[in-house]
């Protein structure tokens, strides 16, 4: 038998689940992603979501601002190389002030064996904030639902867009086989 | 018999294109594409129930796929360029997953990037919108080319059971721009009040 009170605590994962469920989002755009596996999983198996897989991470910009019109709330999974595919996207999302939470999976920051995720992953924050994108970064997992939870709020609440950075140290470095 | 006279070119005018699209549109929802079908629609009516882009180009299917599937119980209508689509192509093999029986493409064709000076596009070169939507699983596409297939298509959107697209091949000209507001915050303010979403 294990601790009850162990078990009852929820995988961060499952926590940012109740977070974006909490918040009410219908619609969650993804491109598939081993840090996001589990919560895309969670997203697909829910009857009130609609999880919508992507070919590319700006599709899904223009995605949530369509639901956004017609009142319904959702969230952007991707990994920190997709934001630089939604740049000229979120021009949109400025222009009109459509709500927007982006969850972001970081590479290239943590122990990383790929040196091509380098560049982009060093460089998501400052990117995002360039696009004035309110850049929220979760390091430890008892913070992150409360903190996709809070961006949730404010994006939609302050008609802006934001994005959780969820570092690579929390997810784990991807592991390679020789 | 040779002539230095330049052919005329038979294809459908846009303007007369969007008002058949938009005759009898009843409670349709419709998203241009930046830009020049942001103007035809505009052109037609400044209705509240347009979603115009003057920016984020390649956005107007997904914009589309996002408001069809929010609102199943309304048709949604985008209509967009070829230039504009071919910068979202990925789109299509996106929407061609989520198949909402609600949603309708029309890419207005003209094989040139009206905006810029009228430099060819890749459809110019042959490269087919239609074949790219059918390999993307949309079962309902059309290649239009003359005013009795438009019509034959605008009479699908009130009731069609399938994602629709349809490639309508257009005139290269430019007619005179009709402007429609371009404050993004005011027209998305605009179309969710209209549709009841501003709560």
């Amino acid at each position: 038998m294990g601790d009850p009170a162990a078990m009852n605590v929820l995988d961060w994962r499952d926590q940012i689940f109740a977070a974006l469920k909490q918040a009410e989002i219908r619609q969650v755009g993804y491109v598939p992603d081993a840090g996001h596996a589990r919560l895309i999983e969670l997203c697909r198996a829910d009857p009130a979501m609609r999880a919508v897989p992507l070919t590319s991470e700006e599709e899904g910009v223009a995605l949530l601002a369509g639901a956004w019109l017609d009142g319904q709330r959702g969230a952007l999974l991707m990994q920190s190389s997709g934001v630089g595919n939604c740049i000229n996207m979120l021009s949109m999302t400025k222009t009109c002030r459509f709500p927007l939470t982006m969850l972001v999976t970081m590479r290239g920051e943590w122990a990383e064996f790929n040196p091509w995720q380098v560049p982009m992953g060093s460089r998501t924050q400052a990117a995002l904030e360039l696009c004035d994108v309110l850049v929220y970064r979760v390091d430890r997992p008892e913070d992150a639902a409360e903190t996709v939870a809070a961006a949730l709020d404010i994006a939609f609440n302050g008609d802006l867009a934001t994005a959780v950075l969820l570092s690579q140290r929390l997810i784990g470095a991807k592991r390679w086989m020789k | 018999m040779i002539s230095n006279e330049p052919r005329l070119d038979q294809r459908l005018d846009r303007r007369a294109a969007i008002r058949i699209l938009l005759e009898n549109r009843g409670d349709l929802l419709l998203v241009t594409g930046l830009g020049s079908t942001t103007w035809d629609a505009a052109s037609v009516a400044d209705d509240e129930h347009n979603f115009y882009l003057w920016g984020a180009m390649g956005a107007a299917a997904m914009v589309g796929l996002g408001l069809a599937i929010a609102q199943p119980d309304r048709r949604v209508l985008v209509v967009t360029g070829d230039g504009e689509m071919l910068m979202g192509l990925g789109a299509l093999a996106t929407i061609g997953v989520q198949r909402p029986p609600n949603l309708a493409i029309a890419v207005f064709d003209n094989g040139h990037y009206g905006e810029t000076g009228m430099q060819a596009s890749h459809t110019a070169e042959g490269v087919s919108l239609v074949e790219v939507a059918r390999a993307c699983g949309f079962k309902e596409a059309f290649d239009i080319d003359d005013e009795v297939g438009l019509r034959e298509f605008a009479a699908l959107l009130p009731n069609s059971a399938a994602s629709l697209f349809a490639r309508v091949a257009i005139r290269a000209h430019e007619p005179p721009r009709v402007l429609p507001p371009r404050d993004g915050v005011f027209l998305k303010n605009r179309f969710r009040r209209a549709i009841g979403a501003d709560t």
